[in-house]
């Protein structure tokens, strides 16, 4: 049995939220499918306010926004929701498989739009693979999403925005964060973030690395270090921390299974997270159904997912002939928030990423190449 | 590791209390957590081995991406406990290496 | 350096703050922001026209501390709890200090607390004077703390005690 549609949405965070949204208020027939048994993505764990511009919901929470945007979906009758439904893949008729509750289900959607987010980095150390190491998601979803305190004592590995945010969040769940180490010489978060740390008497060390963890079925300790500029370890500068917890905020990656998997010209991007779909300025692969959105299209935060699941939206839009002439007006709007946003310092990695995702290069070409 | 009562944000809307069997022995949850969680919460971090070189392994993700939280539940083996809802009677244990199919 | 510490250096933190003479004529509001990032909810919140409008959504906070009236609705309106309110003359005695405060257990009106400054240090005690739901009424509080009037200037966090 087929199910039509004319957009696929695959993943329901706030790319895919804001990409359902976007068509079905214009009019098309829209799926949506998500792995979870709830619609939000990372949106569910994340309570602190959110940055950016009024109408991106800055100054809400995430867990409100989440909210916001579940309840238009579920107000949205063109909106058709999978919950608890993985994309299996994207077969050569453009057929996308889905298992819902353990069976299998075939789509036929004029547009795809992938926005199946990212999934953490490792850090390679000894004992990394002991209970007691998580990574931040893991932390958030422990906390926030089920209350459950992931540990007494806890150190936190990364102060890019991820690392700074959940240790802000393990101190209002009244955990004791022992210290946050980052190994570049800068803190790479928001330093606003940081200074809400500081204040509140936890260090930051800097140019510091985790060498090892100890423990036999559990963390018990973990032994950190400084490095040099060449980014090794100094020998003699080891410190032992007492900690139950090792937290890992050590940078994501685009979950891209289906992008590659459906032939999509991909580039590497060590700016936007790794391997990314190669796609022209209005989100569309090198496969003319296929659009990407949010994390998965590179890595950055919320609100240009949600922007970006808006852009997805209104070119699958324009491309599908439904209200062509509202869509390109509201389009070049939304590229023009995407720029503001990004215009500034701390937008400028993103900016250098994206010039690759246009040209593509040969990292990304011949790394997939051998799996057709 | 307990649960929290009080948030400065959060609102924690618990589900049923409801039991199921880690093990042997009964560990107390409520409608809504996940397996790991609910074993998270009973004290319970080591879920399972390595298949190589017997390593402890525990919960990592949290959003099924990496398996360490494999576990055998109601008979099936590799159930990601971090993704799969307990339910009331389940019967979780530590699995034998990669597990029976 | 601010990058590598997460604390402003004393000329980051002149350049955002009043001129004494300000300081010391009523509450006037401190955007402890030091770098551009997108994000503009504290202009869109101020009711008194105090904060400069932004042309880009990156530019920092810029507030006309003539303007301001010191009332302290930005404080719970920014996401990065960056901005804080001082009164250096609060009583003839005492000085006041505004943050922001998103931690259990809230005090009571009245608590013996502990001040403490941006490193975390504790610096000396302070009461509280009130606890005000932020004007955002999303859990985001307001402690009024009474502060030694030298230390206006440093507290911006509080520890409650058991």
């Amino acid at each position: 049995m087929m199910i039509y549609a004319d957009v696929l949405v695959i993943g329901g965070g706030p790319a895919g939220l804001s990409s359902a949204i976007t068509t079905a208020e214009k009019g098309a027939e829209v799926v949506l499918v998500e792995r979870d048994d709830t619609l939000g993505g990372q949106l569910v764990k994340q309570t602190h306010m959110f940055f950016g511009s009024k109408n991106e919901f800055a100054g809400s929470r995430g867990i409100n926004i989440a909210e916001n945007l579940r309840k238009k979906v579920n107000e949205n009758d063109n909106i058709k929701v999978f919950l608890n439904s993985t994309a299996q893949g994207y077969y050569d008729d453009g057929i996308v498989g889905i298992s819902h509750h353990e069976r299998f289900k075939k789509i036929k959607a004029k547009k795809v739009i992938v926005a199946t987010g990212a999934s953490e980095k490792m850090l390679p150390f000894p004992n990394n693979d002991l209970p007691g190491v998580y990574g931040a998601g893991a932390v958030q979803t422990l906390m926030n999403v089920y209350g459950i305190v992931p540990g007494e004592n806890v150190l936190m590995i990364g102060a890019g925005n991820i690392g700074l945010i959940v240790s802000y969040q393990l101190l209002q769940a009244g955990v004791n964060l022992v210290g946050i180490v980052e190994a570049d010489s800068e803190i790479g978060g928001y330093l606003v973030h940081a200074s809400k740390i500081r204040r509140a008497g936890v260090p930051i060390y800097t140019e510091h690395t985790i060498q090892e963890a100890k423990g036999k079925s559990n963390v018990e300790k973990a032994v950190i270090c400084e490095l040099n500029d060449n980014w090794e370890e100094i020998p003699g500068t080891e410190k032992e921390l007492e900690v139950d917890t090792i937290c890992l905020a050590v940078g994501l990656k685009p979950i891209s299974d289906i992008l590659i998997q459906a032939d999509c010209e991909m580039a590497y991007a060590p700016q936007l997270g790794g391997d990314v779909a190669v796609r022209d300025e209005n989100l569309q692969t090198t496969i003319e159904e296929i659009y990407v959105a949010g994390d998965s299209a590179g890595i950055e935060e919320a609100t240009a997912a949600m922007l970006e699941g808006e852009l997805a939206g209104l070119s699958a839009l324009m491309d599908l002939g439904i209200s062509k002439k509202i869509s390109k007006k509201q389009r070049r709007k939304t590229k023009e928030n995407l720029a503001s946003l990004r215009r500034g310092p701390v937008g400028r990695k993103i900016r250098e990423g994206l010039k690759i995702t246009k040209e593509g290069n040969d990292a990304g070409k011949n790394r997939y190449t051998h799996i057709r | 590791m307990k649960r929290l009562k009080k948030h400065p944000v959060l609102d924690f809307e618990r589900g049923k209390k409801i039991s199921f069997k880690y093990n042997g022995k009964k560990i107390k949850a409520y409608k809504g957590e996940t397996i790991a969680a609910a074993l998270h919460a009973a004290g319970v971090k080591k879920l399972k081995h390595s298949s190589r070189l017997n390593r402890p392994r525990g919960l990592f993700c949290a959003i099924g991406n990496c398996s360490s939280c494999l576990m055998e539940v109601n008979g099936i083996p590799n159930v990601k406990t971090c993704v799969t809802k307990v339910k009331k009677g389940m019967t979780v244990k530590e699995q034998e290496g990669n597990g029976d199919l | 350096m601010l990058e590598k510490t997460g604390i402003p250096t004393s000329d980051e933190i002149e350049e955002v703050s009043p001129s004494k003479k300000r300081l010391k004529s009523g509450p006037v509001a401190i955007a402890e922001c030091f770098r551009q990032i997108p994000c503009d909810p504290c202009y869109h919140s101020c009711t008194a026209g105090a904060f400069a409008k932004f042309g880009d959504i990156n530019n920092k906070p810029n507030i006309d501390h003539d303007k301001c009236t010191g009332c302290g609705v930005c404080i719970s309106n920014c996401p990065g709890l960056a901005i804080f309110v001082v009164d250096y003359n609060y009583t003839e005695k005492k000085g006041l200090v505004k943050i922001p405060y998103e931690y259990l257990p809230l005090p009571k009106e009245g608590d013996e607390v502990v001040g403490l400054d941006r490193q975390g240090k504790e610096v000396c005690k302070a009461t509280v004077e009130k606890v005000e739901d932020g004007e955002n009424k999303d859990k985001t509080f307001v402690i009024w703390l009474l502060v030694p009037k030298d230390k206006v200037m440093d507290v911006r966090n509080m520890k409650v005690g058991e």
